[in-house]
């Protein structure tokens, strides 16, 4: 398996996981005391989108993306769905993990088992995205609903909604482990705040004139760039700079996570 | 009953090799050196205890012996196992009872004890039969659908050494634990603790209670500092290091220094301590009486047998639980 | 002698709010500000050019209509976050009422501390939205004055019961919940980032039952200076104070119940 240099991007701990999945059954067990509120998170796109569409929708009337003419919900549910998966990996993998690292000692218990650094990290980190995968696929079925899809290729999108998670996941689990307090947790949302306001959710990347490149430093940002590009259905060589992106904060998270808990929990 | 582990030996047919075997171990955090050197062996179906006031090392120990944190020197195997290449298969054939408890606040109790088994890769109807039987040994089955949350201290204790017993473990190792529990809990524990020792599971335990060393450890080392300080059977440790009896003498607050003269001589040694005198003879009667005799007034006077308080005392100079 | 008891236990929550003060009051700065750059002038900036809205937005740029309206759910969203964990920390975690229910601290002293406590934030809440609010020109006005205390009486309207029934939970499961299926929605529908009257007929009405709705109107007519007769005023401040009320009212009740039966 080390033979294969494609893995090495993979941090050996990682790669020395075998049961991963433990750590998701481990969280359905814990969602099927709280459900609801897991339910009722499937709510919240039809909420957001909504609102875009009779409210600020229909004062921005339709909006000019290259030759397309878009209503402003179809411009911007593509962004809000980007979003989403963003918010829901940030939040999985932050306080929640905070919570077992510190307080509960659930990954404590898990490492006196023959499980391993590599399964927590992967299997926290994969429940984000399992998490993730659900929200995406209501919130598809919502803009489907209310009329905001364009194309079956929109279904890529669910995939992205993946890898968005993934990237998100792996760097806010890393952050967390350098977490000392739950104080320090307010700085999650100084950054996750500004990249969903201006990562071209709301208006077109071309409305930041010359500072357009400050916007393509935003993960998500290329996030959403994928996801309309879905919706719209259509490729261009860009997408693979944006999977590139992303997928370069996964594995950089991923390394800082191996590294963080074993420096934490193998002392 | 299936919380009754049958006994694998490990190694070459026909040797027996100890369960654990340390030499010179080594745990280093930094600049300080918690465990400083140590030898011990233990062997499959005893008990043995690490006795200690805190900070001894003994949990530094327990956590290097529970592979969940590297040696910093010396050897340390497990079954023959070196835990730092065979962590894994290590920890498959423990069951380990941690000092502060890791139960999981989010899944019931029930639920607690089968995931841990699915962490052991035990197939799901396997660990919710395991489950209920070994709530049934703690005497918690009305308890499995309860959350963690509310059940009192020593419930949650008992929920965890279920949760330790759910792979069947050769050998099982408990972190201080009745630590914090109050005096009933404690007896509920020990006896499931000593039922377990009676179906031949190895224990190794670590407590700054001489209470719980003397009824649950048939070999025990007493821990000071990093390192050991003696070693051997309770009933021993007791014999090598302490008189048969002793006598306690409590003269009025802040006059305990100047009365002390009243025990020089009086029998093999004596102690001076903040509230107490102690003083360590074969036949604490006659003592008392010899110094009331000798004109000494003290508040109260008690004559008692000798613990491992008393071991420990004069091997460290120190108190165990200060 | 109710005043007195009820200081000491603001006291407490202050002795406690002064250890984050200087982040709480960076963040609740920068938020608001980077949502008026992001929805008040970038997307305000499309829908500026679209002539049909200006008159639905009563001939305001969009950034002076969402501004106000900011300020109100600002005030609202952090009287709702105090009045629901801090709440039930206080009764089962860290237990600071059970400890205080054993002094000569009544209910009615929780509950006053409490809405001092919700006036409080959402107060220094509203004055950092309104010295953000100030930074943009087409938003600012002396109006913004008057528009900080409208704000705290949203926070204390919502969050008084909503307090009330966080006295009476043993689990926090209700709250993700609470905030997702109440919260969200007024913060989204409630009139801050448009008018109820694109709404349909049956969901205008019940935004207007809304507390927030009312915090809204006040902030934008008195932030803008745009004119509301005295009797509007004085019916969307009645309204609230009713709220506000009947929330201390329940709250008392029920933590009468919950900590000194």
């Amino acid at each position: 398996m080390s033979t294969m240099p494609l893995l090495r991007i993979v941090p050996p701990v990682v790669r020395a996981a075998r049961r991963p999945q433990r750590m998701l059954e481990r969280q359905m067990m814990c969602y099927r005391n709280t459900w609801p509120i897991l339910l009722s998170g499937f709510f919240e796109p039809l909420f957001y989108l909504l609102s875009i569409r009779v409210g600020i929708g229909k004062l921005v009337g339709d909006v000019t993306v290259g030759n397309h003419v878009l209503t402003y919900a179809e411009f911007v549910a593509p962004a809000m769905m980007a979003s989403s998966a963003m918010n829901g990996a940030v939040y999985d993998s932050t306080m929640n993990v905070f919570h077992k690292l510190k307080y509960a000692r659930t990954y404590d218990a898990v490492l006196a088992t023959p499980m391993g650094i590599g399964d927590v990290a992967l299997g926290e980190i994969g429940w984000a995205l399992v998490r993730g995968l659900l929200y995406a696929t209501a919130f598809l079925m919502t803009m489907a609903v209310l009329g905001l899809t364009s194309s079956w290729w929109v279904l890529i999108s669910l995939p992205v909604c993946v890898l968005i998670g993934f990237a998100f996941a792996a760097v806010g689990m890393a952050s967390t482990t350098y977490m000392r307090a739950w104080t320090d947790f307010e700085f999650v949302p100084t950054v996750t705040m500004p990249l969903f306001l201006f990562s071209a959710t709301f208006y077109p990347v071309s409305s930041y004139g010359s500072w357009a490149w400050v916007v393509q430093l935003s993960p998500l940002y290329h996030g959403v760039a994928l996801i309309r590009a879905a919706n719209a259905g259509t490729a261009s060589w860009g997408i693979v700079g944006h999977v590139v992106f992303l997928l370069t904060m996964a594995f950089a998270g991923l390394w800082v996570v191996s590294r963080r808990l074993q420096f934490l929990l193998l002392k | 009953m299936s919380a009754n582990p049958t006994h694998r030996t490990s190694g070459a047919p026909g040797i027996r090799e100890p369960l654990i075997h340390a030499e010179g171990l080594v745990k280093k955090f930094g600049a300080f050196t918690a465990v400083d050197g140590i030898d011990f062996d233990v062997q499959p179906g005893e008990a043995f205890g690490f006795l200690g006031p805190n900070g001894a090392g003994k949990s530094s120990t327990m956590r290097m012996i529970g592979c969940t944190s590297p040696i910093s020197g010396g050897t340390l195997r497990l079954f023959g196992l070196d835990p730092a290449t065979h962590g894994r298969e290590i920890r498959k054939r423990l069951g380990v009872v941690p000092q502060l408890d890791s139960l999981d606040s989010e899944l019931t109790v029930e639920e607690n004890l089968i995931i841990y088994g699915r962490y052991f890769d035990l197939s799901r109807a396997e660990a919710r039969r395991r489950a209920g039987e070994l709530l049934e040994f703690v005497q918690l089955s009305d308890r499995a659908k309860s959350r963690v949350e509310p059940l009192s201290g020593g419930m949650k204790r008992r929920v965890t050494i279920a949760r330790s017993l759910i792979n069947q473990p050769d050998l099982l190792l408990l972190d201080e634990p009745t630590t914090g529990l109050d005096p009933q809990a404690r007896h509920i524990l020990w006896d499931r603790l000593y039922r377990l020792k009676q179906q031949g599971v190895t224990l190794v335990l670590t407590t700054h209670y001489m209470d719980e060393a003397e009824q649950l450890c048939d070999r025990l080392v007493v821990m000071d500092a990093g390192r050991i300080a003696a070693e051997g059977s309770p009933r021993r440790l007791i014999e090598q290091h302490a008189t048969r009896e002793v006598l306690e003498l409590r003269f009025p607050a802040g006059a305990n220094a100047e009365n002390e003269h009243f025990a020089i001589g009086l029998g093999e040694r004596h102690e001076l301590l903040p509230d107490r005198v102690l003083v360590y003879v074969n036949d604490g009667d006659q003592a008392l009486a010899s110094v009331i005799a000798a004109g000494a007034k003290p508040e109260s006077a008690l004559v008692r047998r000798s613990t491992l308080e008393d071991v420990f005392l004069h091997l460290t100079g120190r108190t165990l639980v200060e | 002698m109710s005043t007195p008891a009820s200081l000491r236990v603001f006291e407490w929550k202050l002795l406690v709010y002064r250890r984050v003060w200087r982040s709480n009051i960076v963040t609740s700065f920068l938020q608001p500000m980077l949502y008026l750059l992001a929805m008040g002038l970038g997307v305000g900036s499309l829908i500026n050019k679209n002539p049909a809205s200006s008159q639905t937005l009563g001939n305001l740029p969009y950034v002076a209509f969402v501004a106000p309206g900011l300020l109100a759910t600002t005030a609202m969203m952090v009287a709702s976050i105090e009045s629901m964990w801090p709440v039930i920390d206080a009764l089962m975690w860290g237990r600071q009422y059970e400890a205080m229910s054993a002094t000569p601290i009544e209910a009615t002293d929780i509950v006053a501390s409490h809405a001092m406590w919700i006036l409080f934030r959402s107060g220094i809440a509203a004055i950092t939205v309104a010295a953000a609010m100030a930074l943009f020109p087409d938003v600012r006005s002396w109006g913004l004055i008057a528009a900080v205390p409208a704000a705290m009486l949203s926070g204390l309207a919502f969050g008084m019961p909503l307090a009330a029934w966080s006295v009476t939970r043993t689990r926090e499961m209700s709250f993700p919940v609470i905030q997702r299926f109440i919260i969200t929605p007024l913060f989204l529908f409630g009139g801050a980032f448009f008018p109820l009257s694109q709404l349909p007929l049956v969901i205008r009405w019940f935004g207007y039952t809304t507390p927030l709705w009312h915090g809204v109107e006040l902030c934008r007519a008195w932030a803008t200076g745009s004119s509301l007769g005295a009797l509007a005023a004085l019916a969307h401040i009645a309204y609230l104070l009713l709220w506000a009320a009947v929330g201390m009212f329940l709250m008392r009740r029920l933590a009468q119940r919950r900590l000194f039966a």
